[in-house]
């Protein structure tokens, strides 16, 4: 015969099981979920199990990726490696023909809404709109994101000034440099305060000085316990700012490591990222 | 390599170029290249019909003419030569603003003035191309009633095709002078919208006002517009002359239009390149955005339609794409304007042309809203389910549409309630199976592609059209012959379920 106690208890822990998530997501509307809800502790910020896309050809081989919460993880890879792929099957912006992904817990193929809510995605390309100014576009972002106005705008003052936005707050981008356009689009990604951001080769085209804008705001943004992954083909900035760094190669994860496993699993001892990476992808195109 | 040579073989590179740009404007791509030649032999040979319905019955026509039938045919030349104008605006702004090869071709030791005269004659060629293949199933029907004499329309079409080429030049040049490089494009944009449209509507305007009808020819044939036009002896109508056989007056009206680009050719060359320098110059001009006001709240979707409405209103290229539709419904406000003092069974008129004008409008901004997003990816990781972004973005069509054609049927509404409901149902069918049709056959572009959207998807473009007209006679059917409007009705369902059962995203 159960004890009062013991049936309290199982119905303390159905109620918050089952039955709590579902009234509160009743009572209130899905973008005013707090994103503490819907994240859990203690789990990778992204783990990508047996990740498989064709087209032609296999881009993506049974990929298995895991990427620590907090971490900047760089993904090197030959042009055609399968690297944007990766990146874009994790974003949501392509549909895997195999494989799971989880972010932060969430599974992204499962509930791609709830992965989205803290995921942000900056490719090479800046993605923004010509007619409108930068404010205007953050604004959009941030109620894209359902972020709330008083929050989203001083955010957003803040992110431009950091990268030297400020002056042309109210111009249009249609008259913006390359170098501009990148800085208007990663303020985007980042106006929603995202735990895990994904960025395509984000440095391409930008000048020195918007280089460093740029990765001064992502590691401040690591600093705060966001993670965030990379793809890059400047080695220098992957063996400066990555905690660890991946190589992938026809699909598949070659290497990994910080930088000193990989010399110490390469037996290289001192050499630079750059050779170790131009010998990885060497051997991996000789075995293929 | 010789100035003349170096000449000839930039021509060749610009006659290369813009046949592979004609072609794939038709055919889409390679793929799919012979079927679409046969499909076009297939629409030109279905052509002659309308145009043997329109024009048939005035290939008997003998020299010498009288006035009412000079006059006819003036305006048919003179709607023709409008429309090449128009088109002639858009060309000539390509050239200046399309900047993919011009800083090879400014960089490069070519002597500008030599390069800017081929791109002239360029542009006088593909207008000329371009109305000659939509003129000859007319010319053809001519040419069979009446004979070989009619063949000389074609020269008519020819001369007039490279006049309005230099009268473009002219305009465009001009422009850019008076108003500066940055304006100059949306100006020349709804100064080719308005030219292409204004005519014919200037027509039914005065026949609205004059006789209370729509039909142009009410004003064309009539005895005031006789007493008005100047003696047959006038070169006013030489082109008349000329498209029914009088060689001599087609000799003097083909030389005055190559003397006349000729001129423009010598004249503006030269400027061309300055003007192509300047526009390079100014093409990043600041343009600021309103100060700012804080930030406002709202759904996701509030976001996405606020942003939707911002973008429409901001471009352009939509603006004068736009207007040419908007100017059609200048005629029906006339004409209901008009009832309201005189009764008058035209105003049944007033329906398709909404409804019409409704679906088209519809079409433009279902691909504006859906398939244009610049920022794709961005709309794409959003945390919001796909079907929300699609349903924000169909509200804005329909507020849009909405917001143009309520205050006409509310209008309406005054001088007869049971057309103005049927207008607005047809509204609201033309918008939505636009829209659909956009949704089904969306494909991913940027919106400064807008122009090149009936070359996506030529199905879609033809079931748009088709829908269009369809529901725009079901509407005027179910005002004056109900039954017939329930035929028409099902055959325009008929046509967008066929087109959803064939399109490729049926979801």
């Amino acid at each position: 015969m159960p004890q009062p106690r013991e049936v309290a208890g199982f119905g303390a822990i159905w109620f918050t099981r089952f039955t709590a998530p579902k009234v509160l997501r009743f009572m209130v509307r899905d973008d005013q979920l707090d994103r503490s809800e819907i994240m859990k502790a203690d789990v990778s910020a992204l783990e990508v199990r047996g990740l498989t896309k064709r087209f032609d050809r296999p881009a993506v081989d049974a990929l298995d990726l895991t990427v620590r919460t907090g971490e900047f993880y760089a993904l090197l890879g030959p042009n055609g490696a399968g690297k944007t792929t990766t990146l874009r099957m994790v974003a949501g912006l392509l549909k895997p023909d195999a494989g799971t992904v989880s972010i932060l817990g969430i599974d992204a193929l499962a509930d791609p809404v709830a992965a989205k809510q803290i995921t942000a995605w900056v490719s090479d390309e800046p993605m923004i709109y010509d007619k409108l100014t930068p404010l205007e576009y953050l604004e959009f972002v941030a109620g894209l994101w359902g972020i709330d106005p008083s929050v989203s705008e001083i955010s957003a003052h803040q992110l431009l000034a950091s990268l030297g936005l400020e002056p042309h707050l109210h111009e249009r981008c249609e008259g913006f440099s390359k170098g501009m356009r990148q800085k208007v689009a990663l303020a985007g990604a980042l106006v929603h305060d995202p735990r895990l951001i994904i960025l395509d080769e984000p440095l391409t085209g930008l000048d020195a000085l918007s280089a460093r804008h740029v990765k001064g705001l992502l590691q401040e943004r690591v600093r705060s316990g966001c993670t965030v992954i990379m793809t890059t083909h400047i080695l220098e900035v992957a063996e400066r700012m990555a905690d660890r760094i991946g190589v992938i190669a026809a699909g598949r994860l070659v290497a990994e490591g910080t930088l000193a496993e990989l010399r110490q699993q390469n037996g290289r001892g001192d050499t630079s990222l750059e050779d170790m990476f131009i010998a990885l992808v060497d051997a991996e195109a000789a075995a293929a | 390599m010789s100035s003349a040579a170096a000449l000839t073989w930039f021509a060749r590179h610009e006659i290369r170029l813009a046949w592979r740009e004609w072609l794939a404007m038709m055919t889409g791509s390679r793929g799919k290249r012979k079927r679409a030649i046969i499909a076009l032999v297939v629409f030109a040979a279905i052509m002659h019909l309308p145009a043997y319905a329109v024009i048939g019955r005035f290939a008997d026509l003998q020299a010498p003419l009288g006035k009412p039938e000079l006059i006819v045919i003036t305006a048919t030349i003179f709607l023709a030569w409008a429309l090449m104008l128009s088109q002639a605006i858009e060309s000539v702004t390509r050239v200046f603003y399309a900047r993919a090869d011009l800083d090879l071709l400014m960089s490069s030791p070519a002597n500008l003035a030599n390069v800017f005269s081929v791109r002239i004659a360029a542009i006088g060629l593909s207008v000329n191309g371009m109305a000659l293949l939509l003129s000859t199933p007319f010319v053809d029907v001519l040419v069979i009633g009446g004979g070989a004499r009619w063949l000389s329309a074609f020269g008519v079409v020819v001369a007039i095709g490279l006049s309005a080429a230099a009268v473009a030049i002219a305009i465009t040049v001009l422009l850019f002078t008076l108003i500066g490089p940055s304006r100059t494009r949306l100006v020349a944009q709804i100064v080719a919208a308005v030219i292409g449209a204004g005519f014919v509507i200037a027509l039914q305007v005065a026949a609205i006002l004059s006789y209370g009808t729509l039909s142009r020819f009410a004003v064309l044939t009539s005895d005031a517009a006789s007493a008005y036009a100047p003696d047959l002896d006038s070169p006013l109508w030489w082109p008349a002359r000329a498209a029914i056989g009088d060689g001599m007056v087609l000799s003097w009206l083909m030389a005055g239009g190559l003397l006349l680009l000729g001129a423009v050719m010598a004249i503006f060359s030269p400027r061309f390149a300055n003007t192509v320098v300047r526009v390079a110059a100014t093409t990043r001009s600041i343009r600021r955005g309103p100060r700012a006001t804080a930030f406002r709240g709202g759904s996701r979707q509030w976001a996405l339609r606020t942003k939707e409405f911002l973008l429409l209103r901001r471009d352009p290229w939509l603006l004068s794409q736009s207007l040419m539709q908007l100017l059609y419904l200048v005629p029906p406000a006339l004409m209901l304007w008009r009832s309201f003092s005189e009764s008058s069974d035209a105003i049944v008129l007033i329906t398709p042309v909404v409804v019409m004008a409704a679906g088209q409008l519809a079409g433009g901004l279902a691909w504006l809203t859906i398939s244009g997003e610049d920022a794709a990816d961005l709309v794409a990781t959003a945390p919001l389910p796909p079907s929300r972004v699609i349903r924000a973005k169909i509200e804005v069509v329909l507020i849009s549409i909405g917001a143009i054609f309520a205050p006409l049927i509310a209008a309406l509404a005054f001088a007869s309630v049971t057309q103005a409901i049927v207008t607005a149902l047809g509204v609201i069918i033309a918008t939505v199976s636009a829209a659909a049709i956009q949704l089904w056959f969306r494909v991913q572009a940027k919106r400064s592609q807008f122009r090149r959207r009936q070359t996506s998807s030529r199905l879609a473009t033809f079931a748009e059209a088709f829908c269009s007209i369809g529901w725009a006679a079901t509407s005027a059917l179910a005002v004056t012959i109900p039954v017939a409007a329930m035929i028409s009705g099902a055959l325009t369902a008929g046509i967008l379920a066929a087109t959803w059962k064939i399109s490729p995203r049926r979801d």
